[in-house]
């Protein structure tokens, strides 16, 4: 772990200086910035956001809802209408190189309302940002991009919540920098931060279920195994080409001593992914995908339902095919889409038989999505999705429409 | 397109959507083709029992914090038992301790059964040294409450300790002494102060209470009022799963279906039925009993076939692992039910493992592997033309 950590650190300490990454117009003229500019690690503050100039801070939020008819294996619950989340940013420029950003997050069903994201951002220099506070641990692209408008589908992927943990933020610290040359940028992020605990292999999902941590609140004051789970992450972009990030994740989960009695032993988790977005200039395609590799250090004496390997991850394309005055919206645009997904929550052979355990999920979901203008959407999905148990017994069939709106305001 | 068209344009898309969404989705497998499910006709009250059951037994995963273990063998019900069908060896239980009916020498060592799993920080159990084992694959659940109700003196009318009738079987009933948290059936039959077993590989638990409660200690690690001691410390604790999830959960498995025979389309099956009863196989696993009497409408009074007679035969030194529970000797076990059978790869990850162990990975296989007052209907199973036995083997399938 120290040296990755090293390398990382080496690797962008020697970047020469270029370009200012704070922006603290940002908040005053939301579309001042150009998108070539930006990566996924900017998606925080890349939201549109309502000032006063008198005010001393921007708000902005979003929301999403929607409808659905979903079945699995001839059994459905029938029409539901879901209020999924509410969410509002607050930020603020304290000076012209200090600011701070929050995002709340309110999701009735699961009758949470939580702090996503509440962080100070001081630059010091380009390369060299400090950002404290609760920080989205920046692993994968969907955890820092994750606002519902951005997206052609209701569902986030599946992959990047029920198996990494979607909206992943602890209490933390890190820096974070970028560079641009010409065409090229180039940025990084590193963080400190609070983590997962036994609740990773220990919860009512019967599998290695890394979400589970989220509902681990304590983790904003104390860290279960006493050392901070690292992340870092590396992005470059070429505006020709695209955007590939390279994230890890990982330290000790466990709680392994109490008291200061040593009640276990340590375990480790290490996370990876991959991430990749661009747009095809012909066609203007819009493609990105992201997967991940978990692995978690299980007990051996543990349950084979619970794995020590996981991998999944999703494809989105989605193409343009309309986009002129429709209904009165200028330059409306209608988009078909599609996501591709698969999840396998255990990887390896059942020791007893050495057969391959199942525990995984693949699902196809084309979609068809209205944006009366950038900020918002209308969007029609249909899933396609089969779900085998840890047996590998024959999978259940699910699928079924969903129809909902997100927007910025 | 102006906004007039466009608007009626989503108006009909949308009443479209509503009105054949459901069109799009899967379809319910054929009620022969799944294990799970319900009997018909329970009422509104009792399919409301079921539920809490069924969410108890296939949903309720137990955690550290929930009271599992801190040794175990299964997190659930569910895991062990995938779709009410039959389990693997991934979940298969290690009992062991004693050889005869003196009963079990290694209780205070962890004894009966082998938690063979435990949760971070702490050490599974070991067979400790001198006890014999056996292996017992998960059977499945379905139609467990109508065997429940079969009376003790129809199995005891099948029973034939002295083989009078001459055909090599001698099946037995299982008498046993009940724990104190059973109240026997009124009809009971009672032999020195002890009660027909019928269910378990040695028949070893009463009625599906007993086996429910035991489940819960020995394979999760789970105590109730029932039984309060915990599986490592031997110590009673509080109850961790109460007397309703309990009584919900018993009545779920009371109340599940029985197979579904399929045999239409299967040329076969007359022909294998015939063959089957034939050479035999029937004086074991009885085709047809009948239930008594129960509040339960759908389960009371039925004629039903489960292919058992629920009594312990001696299979033999083929099938004698030195390790018995109950009264039974090590080489006998309890007829299995044959119903499901077919069903069974769609609960073992598309593959049989079958036998009290799952040593068996296919139906032939498991008929080879009888022995005992079985011999004779193996062999002659074995003299059979391969025809025949693709017959026995598609009636089975059937089943």
């Amino acid at each position: 772990m120290n040296k990755i950590i090293t390398v990382f650190v080496c690797i962008f300490w020697i970047v020469p200086n270029i370009q200012a990454q704070i922006d603290p117009s940002l908040l005053k003229d939301p579309t001042a910035h150009s998108k070539k500019d930006l990566l996924n690690m900017d998606a925080i503050y890349d939201r549109p956001f309502v000032t006063n100039k008198k005010a001393p801070v921007s708000l902005g939020g979003y929301v999403e809802a929607n409808w659905q008819h979903i079945g699995t294996d001839g059994v459905s619950d029938g029409h539901q209408l879901q209020f999924r989340r509410m969410t509002l940013f607050v930020a603020s420029s304290i000076s012209k190189r200090i600011k701070f950003l929050s995002e709340i997050e309110f999701e009735p069903a699961d009758k949470e309302i939580a702090i996503e994201f509440a962080a100070v951002d001081m630059e010091f220099n380009e390369l060299f940002n400090l950002r404290g506070g609760m920080i989205i641990n920046p692993i994968g692209a969907f955890n820092q991009n994750h606002d519902g408008p951005k997206w052609e589908f209701t569902d986030r992927p599946i992959s990047s919540v029920a198996m990494l943990p979607a909206t992943w933020s602890n209490a933390g610290f890190g820096i974070y920098g970028k560079k641009y040359n010409k065409n090229w940028m180039i940025g990084y992020e590193i963080y400190a931060s609070s983590g997962f605990d036994n609740s990773i292999i220990e919860n009512s999902e019967n599998k290695t279920f890394l979400p589970a941590a989220k509902k681990n609140t304590e983790r904003f004051e104390e860290l279960p195994s006493g050392t901070p789970l690292y992340t870092t992450k590396v992005a470059v972009r070429h505006n020709k080409i695209g955007e590939i990030g390279l994230s890890y994740m990982g330290g000790i989960y466990n709680k392994w001593q109490d008291d200061g009695l040593v009640i276990d032993e340590k375990r480790s988790i290490h996370v990876f992914a991959v991430d990749f977005n661009t747009t095809l200039p012909k066609t203007n395609t819009f493609i990105t995908t992201e997967c991940a590799w978990v692995n978690v250090d299980v007990p051996k004496t543990y349950s084979e339902q619970f794995g020590n390997k996981q991998f999944g991850g999703f494809l989105d394309i989605v193409q343009p095919v309309v986009k002129r005055t429709i209904a009165g919206w200028k330059d409306a645009v209608i988009n078909i889409a599609v996501r591709f997904e698969y999840v396998d929550w255990n990887k390896g052979q059942f020791i007893d038989t050495g057969s391959n355990i199942g525990d995984h999920l693949w699902s196809i979901m084309p979609a068809v999505s209205f944006r009366p203008n950038s900020q918002s959407v209308l969007r029609l999905n249909y899933r396609i999705q089969k779900q085998t148990d840890v047996l590998g017994n024959p999978p259940s069939n699910t699928a079924g429409f969903n129809f909902g709106l997100s927007t910025y305001f | 397109m102006n906004q007039r068209n466009t608007f009626i344009s989503g108006m009909v898309a949308i009443i479209f959507l509503i009105i054949s969404c459901s069109k799009f989705e899967p379809e319910a497998p054929d009620d022969d083709s799944i294990l799970d499910g319900p009997v018909n006709g329970l009422t509104y009250e009792q399919n409301r029992q079921f539920l809490a059951g069924d969410i108890a037994f296939n949903d309720e995963i137990f955690t550290p914090a929930t009271g599992l273990g801190p040794i175990f063998v299964a997190t659930s019900c569910g895991s062990c038992h995938a779709g009410d069908g039959k389990g693997t060896p991934f979940t298969t239980l290690v009992r062991f301790g004693q050889t005869d009916s003196t009963g079990n020498k290694y209780l205070h060592l962890g004894g009966p059964q082998l938690q063979n799993r435990a949760i971070p920080g702490f050490k599974t159990e070991v067979i400790p040294n001198g006890a014999t084992s056996s292996k017992f694959t998960p059977p499945a659940n379905t139609g467990l409450g109508f065997l429940e109700l079969v009376s003790d003196e129809d199995i005891l009318s099948m029973s034939d300790p002295e083989d009078s009738n001459g055909d090599g079987i001698s099946g037995v009933p299982s008498f046993g002494y009940l724990p104190e948290f059973i109240t026997p059936n009124s009809n009971a039959v009672v032999k020195n102060g002890k009660y027909i077993h019928r269910f378990g590989k040695k028949a070893a638990a009463y009625n599906l209470l007993h086996q429910t409660v035991n489940a819960y200690n020995q394979d999760m690690g789970i105590t109730s009022t029932f039984t309060p001691h915990d599986v490592y410390s031997g110590h009673t604790i509080d109850p961790e799963v109460s007397d309703k999830t309990v009584r919900d959960v018993v009545f779920y498995l009371q109340t599940l279906k029985a197979p579904i025979p399929r045999s239409k389309g299967n040329g076969n099956f007359e022909t294998g039925k015939a063959l089957f009863t034939q050479i035999n196989c029937s004086g074991c696993h009885t085709p047809q009993l009948k239930t008594g009497f129960s509040p339960v409408t759908s389960l009371s009074n039925k004629t039903i076939y489960p292919y058992t007679d629920m009594l312990l035969h001696d299979m033999g030194t083929e099938l004698d692992d030195d390790y018995t529970e109950g009264f039974a000797k090590t080489s006998e076990w309890r007829t299995p039910p044959l119903w499901g059978l077919g069903l069974s790869p769609n609960s073992q990850g598309g593959q049989y493992f079958l036998m009290h162990d799952g040593r068996a990975k296919s139906i032939e296989e498991a008929i080879m592997m009888h022995g005992g007052e079985a011999k004779k209907s193996r062999d002659s199973f074995n003299q059979l033309k391969e025809s025949e036995k693709s017959a026995i083997i598609q009636f089975l399938k059937s089943l």
